[in-house]
């Protein structure tokens, strides 16, 4: 399995650790999407960190993935990019909108913190 | 004198020979007026008013030390020694501004003088006046070869050095305060440095956990497409990152070459000053400042 799921409070993390193959995605999708309308998850987390290459067909799983998160209520952050495959992207003109990233998880669940409550909370 | 001669031109030719006992005698002479001789040499570099950033004493003293050198490389054949005091020397008088044209200049001084006295001393017997202007011209101009070269030398290695120092401090990523960069970019960004630039900026984003990074601009003379595409993947690859990024310090000329250009930069932030970017990002990271707490109580 290359993706490995855990629950922290109210959000998923997601952690991919190695490349991902089209049905791994469409499973990843179909998982997330249970497990969020099972747990009421109102965040996913998707740590990135293990991937070598984020290439256009991994820019549009992640997409797609936030997509359906977001109809089933929870919104997604990408994490743990790394320096060398940020530049290779903005090379290849790939991004992630509208899926917002964020530099790791402690970020990721402050910015999903303020996103569900509403407020603006310093730090976490 | 024979003896000596025979070892110090290590050769069979009977013409080499001759040469070499010249060379000897010639030598001999350059010593023993010595004094005279540096002296003319020292009044004619300071009429041409050539090292005129350096005060007399100092010309005196470093051009009897070349004058040495030389008559030694003229006796010896061997320019290594010559070789390694004029670096030692380039080095000394490179950081004061001292020009190639003057270097040049001072070497061929020393050449003519010395055949000027070579001329007044044999002007009696032209043949042998001959023989030694034979025996003195190769050497001479081959030192004076050395010399230039050395200080040309050295001066591309000063200029190489330089140039390294600079594209290391070129870019510099510093931290404000927790979690809040500053990258000021100052010169001229070509494809290699906005690369460096770049990968430095993010490997400083995930070292120093950044949320907000100033790029500042002010030092940035003029923008093209090509840097202000490098600009929009700096920012771009550091939000991926997860930090957010302001730019700052767009000049009047700057923001209308950009205007002309169609760049779109609506996808940057950008703030007029450093001063108004910081305060910026400390509203992004949700710091309120001094002033908007006494303005609250």
């Amino acid at each position: 399995m290359s993706v490995l799921i855990s629950r922290q409070g109210d959000y998923l993390i997601a952690s991919v650790v190695s490349d991902l193959s089209d049905s791994q995605v469409v499973a990843l999708r179909a998982e997330l999407g249970e497990r969020v309308g099972d747990l009421r998850a109102t965040g996913i987390i998707v740590d990135v960190g293990g991937l070598d290459v984020i290439d256009s067909f991994v820019a549009r799983s992640l997409r797609s993935i936030a997509l359906t998160m977001r109809l089933r209520g929870a919104e997604t952050v990408v994490v743990g990019i790394q320096p060398e495959v940020a530049i290779a992207m903005v090379q290849f003109d790939l991004d992630l909108d509208p899926i917002h990233s964020a530099l790791d998880i402690d970020e990721a669940f402050s910015l999903l913190d303020q996103w569900t409550e509403g407020t603006p909370e310093d730090g976490r | 004198m024979e003896t000596q001669a025979t070892t110090a031109a290590q050769s069979s030719g009977a013409g080499d020979e001759v040469n070499a006992q010249l060379l000897i005698e010639l030598v001999g002479h350059l010593r023993s007026n010595r004094r005279s001789l540096t002296e003319e040499w020292v009044g004619r570099v300071n009429s041409e008013q050539l090292l005129s950033v350096m005060t007399s004493e100092e010309i005196f003293s470093e051009l009897t030390a070349v004058y040495d050198n030389y008559v030694d490389a003229l006796e010896t054949g061997s320019v290594e020694t010559l070789q390694a005091y004029a670096r030692d020397l380039s080095e000394r008088i490179i950081p004061r501004g001292v020009e190639t044209r003057e270097v040049v200049g001072i070497v061929l001084l020393l050449r003519d003088v010395l055949a000027r006295s070579l001329f007044v001393k044999y002007e009696r017997d032209g043949q042998l006046l001959n023989q030694i202007l034979d025996a003195y011209e190769p050497a001479a101009n081959r030192i004076a070869v050395t010399v230039s070269v050395s200080f040309v030398e050295e001066r591309e290695r000063v200029i190489r050095e330089q140039q390294e120092s600079i594209q290391e401090l070129s870019t510099p990523v510093l931290q404000v305060r927790e979690r809040l960069l500053i990258l000021p970019i100052i010169g001229v960004l070509d494809s290699q440095r906005a690369r460096q630039l770049t990968e430095q900026l993010l490997h400083a984003i995930r070292t120093n956990r950044a949320k907000v990074v100033v790029v500042d601009i002010t030092g940035v003379a003029t923008i093209d497409l090509t840097v202000a595409n490098h600009l929009f993947h700096t920012v771009e690859a550091s939000r991926l990152m997860g930090a957010s990024v302001i730019v700052t310090g767009l000049s009047s000329k700057i923001a209308q070459t950009l205007v002309d250009l169609d760049v779109d930069l609506s996808m940057i932030r950008t703030v007029g000053d450093l001063q108004g970017g910081l305060e910026e990002a400390e509203r992004v990271m949700g710091y309120r400042s001094a002033g908007a707490d006494s303005a609250d109580g």
